[in-house]
């Protein structure tokens, strides 16, 4: 039975887009036939991040209106096998989506997929509620910082109240943390939330901890999903964390200072 | 864009297209010297009226005259035009005229000029040609007409529609019914629609679609070419299928043969 992830936050620019190509991507490698939408209507960017963006003729959109079939839209990825992107359009806006155009989508993707994984826009409004409503899973994404937690308790509470499977009465939306951009020591130092802090507030399973990288920032530059890179510990620590989504007991990785040399010390090498 | 979803697994495209054609004013069918004169005429440029489409317009012909299009066609046809259509008329005559095959064409807006090849003006043929617009495809968006009837004549066409500032992301702009010149860069995710041409003078980074309406003569001119996308008619190519030797140059896209031509502009 396919199922449906929404990567959400509340807040912007923690990682949700690169949190989507990530485990997307993670899926796929494990075999699992994977479909990665962007539910950023508007402000596209998931086709850049995934590499993909010279190849997007038709859209999400272009599906729901009727004018483009599902398969004109999805774009494969040329790396790993199993994986398809759906792009958004870059020229409307949120209102283009509605629920019932949206669940037909979906409908129609889990006859061939395994997972489809929603990457939402920012915000709790409309792309927001579009992208969680149809939600088997919720990966919730967050930075160790106040702003960040306080929105996505937020948005914890729109998943409780919002979703398909609250307003059914059915088996709640599973969630899950995955804590991104973490940076030891700026925590060791007290300049950022320590995880612990973190899931006291928001109480949901801990996903994963993906520390602050230089490869992520590269990895979105080149359009590689950085879970690719797996010299980085970024890109392990995504891989880690696809582990356990699936059920394996992984130990969390890159949460402690790592112990440094003096030659470490002296060339001050980082990550 | 949608007519190429629609279509594209049907055994034919179907799609809206202008041609230039004459139009033959009939005062005085029954004037003996009708024939001969029109032939004198033809003998003058034969090459030019060989096979001609001709349009009827029977709007100078006196109420009450009888007119018999099956043999005025056949004459017509002896000396090598080929009557298409009836321009107009009232409804006896168009009645007459889809009797014997020919189709029915609203008159277009304006005066249809006097037409002689040879006047000497200078001009080429086709400027003093009625342009008869077959029943073009209407944009997607554009309601069905209602009935049959004679419409409102349409506003005047513009020549072309002018953008001075850049095309940021998001943007999407339609020259409706004519052509898109856009002065400043286009950004990636912007997008041009237009009926006609689209001439770009920044970089054109975002998407650009011609001929929308299915005008297979639209072209796209543009100063730097990095496109995600453009479509002429509906026939588009993707940035990863261009060649890399005519990114970032000045070219030219156009439709020959039922294939998108990407060629650069030599300055």
């Amino acid at each position: 039975m396919a199922k449906i992830i929404t990567m959400t936050s509340g807040k912007g620019g923690v990682g949700k887009t690169t949190s989507s190509a990530a485990v997307g991507t993670g899926l796929a490698l494990r075999g699992f036939k994977t479909c990665i939408i962007d539910f950023d209507v508007g402000l596209r960017n998931l086709d850049l991040i995934m590499g993909c963006e010279r190849r997007v003729v038709f859209d999400f959109i272009n599906v729901i209106n009727g004018e483009a079939r599902l398969n004109q839209a999805l774009i494969k990825d040329k790396r790993v096998e199993n994986l398809y992107i759906l792009p958004t359009s870059q020229t409307r806006d949120k209102d283009a989506l509605t629920l019932e155009g949206v669940g037909k989508i979906l409908d129609e993707l889990k006859k061939e997929f395994d997972y489809i994984i929603c990457d939402s826009p920012a915000g709790i409004e409309k792309g927001a509620l579009m992208a969680l409503y149809w939600a088997d899973h919720a990966i919730v994404v967050t930075n160790p910082e106040v702003s960040s937690v306080r929105d996505s308790d937020r948005i914890l509470g729109v998943i409780q109240a919002k979703s398909r499977r609250a307003e059914q009465g059915l088996e709640p939306v599973q969630e899950h943390l995955l804590v991104t951009r973490y940076d030891v020591e700026r925590v060791e130092k007290g300049e950022m939330l320590k995880v612990d802090d973190v899931l006291e507030i928001l109480a949901i399973p801990l996903l994963g901890i993906i520390p602050e990288s230089p490869a992520v920032l590269k990895a979105s530059n080149v359009g590689m999903p950085v879970v690719l890179d797996d010299k980085s510990n970024a890109g392990q620590a995504y891989a880690d964390a696809v582990g356990r989504f699936l059920g394996e007991k992984i130990e969390h990785r890159f949460i402690k200072p790592e112990k440094k040399g003096l030659l470490d010390r002296l060339l001050r090498r980082t990550a | 864009m949608s007519t190429q979803v629609a279509y594209r697994d049907a055994p034919f495209q179907l799609r809206g297209s202008t041609f230039t054609m004459m139009v033959l004013k009939v005062s005085d069918p029954r004037n003996p010297n009708f024939f001969p004169v029109l032939s004198g005429k033809i003998a003058q440029a034969p090459n030019f009226f060989r096979h001609a489409p001709v349009v009827l317009d029977l709007d100078d012909l006196p109420a009450g005259v009888p007119f018999d299009f099956e043999s005025f066609v056949k004459l017509l046809r002896n000396l090598g035009l080929i009557a298409v259509g009836l321009q107009g008329g009232t409804k006896e005559q168009q009645d007459a005229a889809l009797a014997v095959g020919l189709a029915l064409l609203q008159a277009p807006r304006g005066k249809v000029e006097m037409f002689d090849p040879l006047a000497g003006t200078g001009r080429s043929p086709a400027q003093g040609l009625a342009n008869v617009q077959a029943q073009a495809q209407p944009p997607a968006h554009a309601p069905a007409p209602a009935a049959p009837v004679m419409l409102e004549p349409p506003p005047p066409p513009r020549a072309s529609m002018l953008v001075t500032e850049p095309i940021r992301s998001g943007r999407q702009i339609y020259a409706a019914g004519c052509d898109l010149i856009v002065v400043g860069p286009v950004s990636p995710g912007a997008e041009l629609l237009a009926d006609g041409s689209i001439h770009v003078y920044g970089t054109l980074r975002g998407r650009a679609l011609a001929g929308v309406s299915g005008d297979q003569n639209a072209r796209i001119f543009c100063q730097s070419l990095e496109a995600e996308l453009v479509s002429i008619a509906g026939l588009y190519r993707v940035s990863e299928d261009m060649d890399k030797d005519i990114r970032r140059r000045q070219v030219q896209i156009y439709l020959n043969n039922g294939f998108l031509h990407i060629d650069p502009v030599s300055a």
